[in-house]
């Protein structure tokens, strides 16, 4: 059929060629709906909302849970002894100055790693396969460590981490348990999901 | 509000030839659940964010404590409507709900069917059901009618549960039938306000065209975003359909 | 065209590693650049690319579309509007669904239209016409029941309407529509069964049954405005003359046809996804309620011709079972068309003028019966006669005259097409092309 003679073959290709990356750049966007029905429906983030805590009941040396997303959020009023057994653990973990930046936001990399240090808040999910760690608050020897000074032991492996959510060295978690984004209302509330500063979305 | 570029020029075309085509296709189509004669044109747009801005104050200061809008999120109303959270919650959040969560009535169901006879539906839908004129058409058609269990009537819909929710605005209503005709024997010729309320005609048109805007929002706020990309979806494809003509054109070239 | 598979001749070592154990290239181009297809195709052949096209968009959108919804009686009403409202982008894809729902319909009609036009279905393509009609059958089955699933009110009384005419079927009918619906309503089991058949079964089917459409078009190649078969003169090379093969010239044609059609349908999914209530009803916006029947019931618009047979053919000894037969005999007969047609020219435009009259009556009598189906010429009677006329008997008269020529261009037909036809000379090869 083609008669070759009077057939322009650039000015085809061209229009074969501008064809195609035009369509193909329709499809790639019409994917992008299909793609983004995937994320979190409006529904699911009204669920995940941010959670105000009341702090005011709990006493130092206490932990009381909070549902955060679905996840067990953690807050601990730490006692001062806690607190200052805190640098001597240094030595045996193995971030111990918090070095992983996906484990806590920047407020929250010190020592404590909290943004007031006797308050703790933390999502106890152990870093190695996702169970909830024990909460063991008391200095003393424990029958899987007998210099405990006090911290989250996980059951299911037995990753141990200290009283700042550290984790130990030669242990199968491999990163201290995260510190989600939250900060002090007032005295006594915490919002949990939302960084200091931020207006709630 | 923002000076006419080609492409909202585009769209508004695009909208009143939709509107008219729609407009044509409900003359002939599947109507609409009309008792009551002819409605007058609600004439809402959801371009007038004001407006449904002020409709849904007037909705959640009149309408909320009966009706729910299950399906809308006070969250949904703050992002489309362009309002703060505050704002939401201070204004529009009377039940303690959380911004998140969707704008449910407080009335237990049970104690609605016994005051109303009842229960006052979910209001989500009502825009797509009945459409955007009834609704204005009916708040604006109630009428004082002892025989009723409430005392009020309503042209519209005859013998409807509600009260007129908004009679302190409009003041009351009461029907003017035709000479000769006796109370409850139908053929009302137009209703009159007897008593009036705080408003006049003017503004509580106005008050109901809000209300009315809010609720057609309320049945589907995704048409905010719909009619608004809707016309570069089809600038994209009226270049991809020339570069195809072109295309076309050039290989059929070939075929003597 | 039926002519064996042709080795397609390449150097890639990984296409030939390839064809040697499933020769997949030669067999798509054997379907493209090796199937040589009239070259005076017109309009009306967009059509079957265009319901292929729609067909595609279904099977996606779909897919996406069971990732959120609850196909129960509970939760199915919630789900939608779930998709409606929370899940991101979800009503666009919503829209394409319902809105391709419709558009189907439009291109399957055009499409069959244009195979009655052109005598499509003649020998010998009648294998082609029936596994059409087949796929009608599907789609239709395929429309009802996704109709169904958002449990509105309008898809519970559809549901319970389109399922009680199997009752009047004799002796087993009542049992029959109990079977269907697992209870006694259409309930929880009706539309768990539903969303089964509508997103796996007739799915299944529709695509083996669209394989199989095109492996016989293909096998005997397409019919043309001009109803020449363009296989009786090749050229030296052994091609036929008047064909061009499909690839690249058609594939180019259907792009730009698909760009239109999706600028149409686009139109209707940003700016009128209800289409005035055509293509989603006021009604189905309230939740299914059993109590309640809406004012207006009625069938989507792709069935209502359907509808208004059933409905124009009265009861007679006791039994509604006559409506219902002329129903499904409407849509039976048109999958005996390629006997009911005697006639040796296929296509209209060298057909007596009788055909062309009773074609053109065929058509309009569709539209009316749909028009009727509708409910419109119901409304409109009292619009143009005053309310003091017996509406309902001017639609029955009305709706029953437009079933008859409906039945008649069958009748018609088959004594025509024996005997009185006068038809023009067809030429040997075809005549106009773009």
């Amino acid at each position: 059929m083609a008669n070759d003679a009077v057939v322009d073959k650039g000015r085809r290709r061209f229009l074969t060629a501008t064809t195609a990356v035009v369509g193909g750049a329709g499809a790639a966007v019409a994917a992008v709906p299909f793609i983004k029905s995937w994320e979190p429906s409006a529904k699911a983030k009204s669920a995940g909302a941010p959670v105000l805590a009341d702090i005011s009941k709990i006493e130092a040396g206490q932990k009381v849970t909070f549902a955060w997303r679905g996840l067990p959020v953690f807050v601990v009023n730490r006692t001062k002894a806690q607190l200052d057994a805190l640098p001597g653990e240094d030595t045996h973990l193995r971030d111990p100055k918090s070095d992983n930046t996906a484990q806590q936001p920047e407020y929250a990399k010190n020592e404590w790693r909290s943004i007031k240090p006797e308050w703790l808040v933390m999502v106890a999910i152990c870093t190695h396969l996702g169970c909830v760690p024990d909460f063991y608050p008391e200095i003393k020897p424990e029958p899987f460590d007998p210099n405990w000074k006090g911290g989250f032991y996980c059951p299911c492996h037995k990753s141990r981490y200290d009283i700042a959510g550290r984790v130990f060295d030669g242990v199968p978690a491999p990163a201290n348990m995260p510190i989600p984004p939250y900060h002090f209302v007032d005295d006594t509330h915490i919002l949990i999901g939302v960084d200091p500063g931020k207006e709630v979305a | 509000m923002t000076k006419p570029t080609i492409v909202s020029v585009g769209k508004t075309m695009l909208m009143k030839f939709a509107i008219a085509l729609t407009m044509g296709l409900a003359v002939l189509g599947p109507v609409q659940a009309s008792e009551g004669g002819a409605l007058q044109s609600a004439n809402v747009s959801l371009d007038d964010v004001a407006s449904m801005q002020r409709g849904a104050k007037l909705y959640f200061n009149y309408c909320s404590g009966c009706h729910s809008l299950q399906y809308l999120r006070y969250s949904r109303i703050a992002e489309d409507l362009k309002l703060d959270r505050k704002d939401v919650e201070a204004n529009l959040i009377f039940t303690g709900a959380k911004f998140g969560e969707p704008a449910l009535s407080h009335m237990p169901a049970d104690d609605a069917t016994k005051w109303f006879g009842k229960a006052p539906p979910d209001l989500s839908l009502e825009a797509r059901s009945k459409g955007a004129d009834w609704i204005y058409s009916y708040l604006k058609s109630f009428y004082i009618d002892p025989s009723r269990p409430l005392g009020w009537n309503n042209t519209v819909f005859e013998n409807a549960s509600m009260p007129n929710a908004l009679w302190e605005l409009q003041g009351l209503q009461t029907a003017v039938r035709k000479a000769g005709v006796k109370e409850g024997e139908g053929a009302i010729e137009r209703l009159e306000v007897s008593t009036p309320g705080r408003q006049d005609a003017a503004a509580f048109d106005r008050t109901v065209r809000d209300i009315t805007a809010f609720l057609e929002y309320a049945a589907e706020p995704a048409a905010l975003k719909r009619e608004s990309m809707g016309v570069w979806v089809l600038l994209y494809l009226a270049l991809f359909t020339l570069l195809a003509y072109f295309l076309k054109h050039e290989f059929w070239k070939d075929v003597h | 065209m039926g002519a064996p598979m042709t080795r397609i001749q390449t150097n890639s070592r990984v296409i030939n590693w390839i064809e040697d154990r499933l020769p997949i290239f030669s067999f798509l181009n054997a379907h493209t650049g090796g199937y040589y297809a009239p070259k005076n195709f017109n309009l009306w052949y967009y059509f079957g690319s265009l319901a292929l096209l729609v067909l595609v968009n279904q099977i996606l959108t779909g897919i996406f579309l069971t990732m959120n919804y609850k196909p129960s009686a509970a939760e199915a009403f919630a789900s939608v509007e779930y998709i409606m409202r929370d899940v991101e982008w979800g009503w666009l894809i919503r829209y394409m669904h319902s809105t391709g729902a419709s558009l189907f319909f439009v291109v399957v009609y055009l499409h069959m239209f244009r195979g009655m036009m052109y005598g499509s279905y003649k020998k010998p393509r009648e294998l082609v016409w029936i596994l059409g009609m087949l796929i009608f059958l599907a789609l239709m089955a395929e429309a009802f029941m996704g109709y169904v699933l958002p449990w509105g009110n309008m898809s519970f009384w559809g549901a319970k309407v389109i399922i009680s005419l199997f009752g009047t079927i004799p002796w087993i009918g009542e049992s029959l529509v109990e079977w269907i619906m697992g209870d006694y309503l259409p309930a929880d089991a009706t539309l768990n069964r539903f969303f089964a058949l509508h997103v796996i079964a007739l799915p299944l089917v529709l695509l083996f049954l669209v394989v199989l459409h095109l492996a016989a078009l293909h096998e005997v190649g397409s019919n043309n405005p001009d109803g020449v078969e363009i296989k009786a003169k090749k050229g030296a090379d052994g091609k036929p003359l008047d064909g061009i093969p499909f690839h690249p010239y058609y594939t180019v044609k259907d792009i730009f046809g698909t760009g239109f059609f999706l600028m149409i349908a686009a139109f209707i999914i940003f700016y009128a996804p209800t289409f005035g209530g055509w293509f989603l009803e006021h009604d189905n916006y309230i939740p299914a309620n059993n109590l309640a029947t809406p004012s207006h019931i009625k069938p989507v618009w792709y069935f209502t011709p359907f509808y208004a047979i059933l409905r124009m053919v009265p009861s007679l000894f006791g039994t509604a079972i006559w409506g219902v037969l002329a129903m499904f005999g409407s849509i039976a007969l048109l999958f005996f068309l390629p006997w009911i047609d005697a006639g040796k020219v296929k296509s209209v435009r060298y057909r007596g003028l009788g055909y062309k009259i009773a074609l053109g009556l065929f058509a309009v009598s569709f539209i009316m019966l749909a028009a009727v189906g509708a409910g419109v010429v119901g409304e409109l009677i009292p619009e143009w006669f005053g309310t003091h006329v017996d509406a309902t008997a001017i639609e029955n008269l009305f709706g029953r005259f437009w079933t008859i020529i409906y039945f008649g261009f069958f009748v018609f037909l088959w004594f025509y097409s024996r005997g009185m036809e006068k038809t023009k000379p067809v030429p040997e090869r075809v005549t106009t092309h773009d």
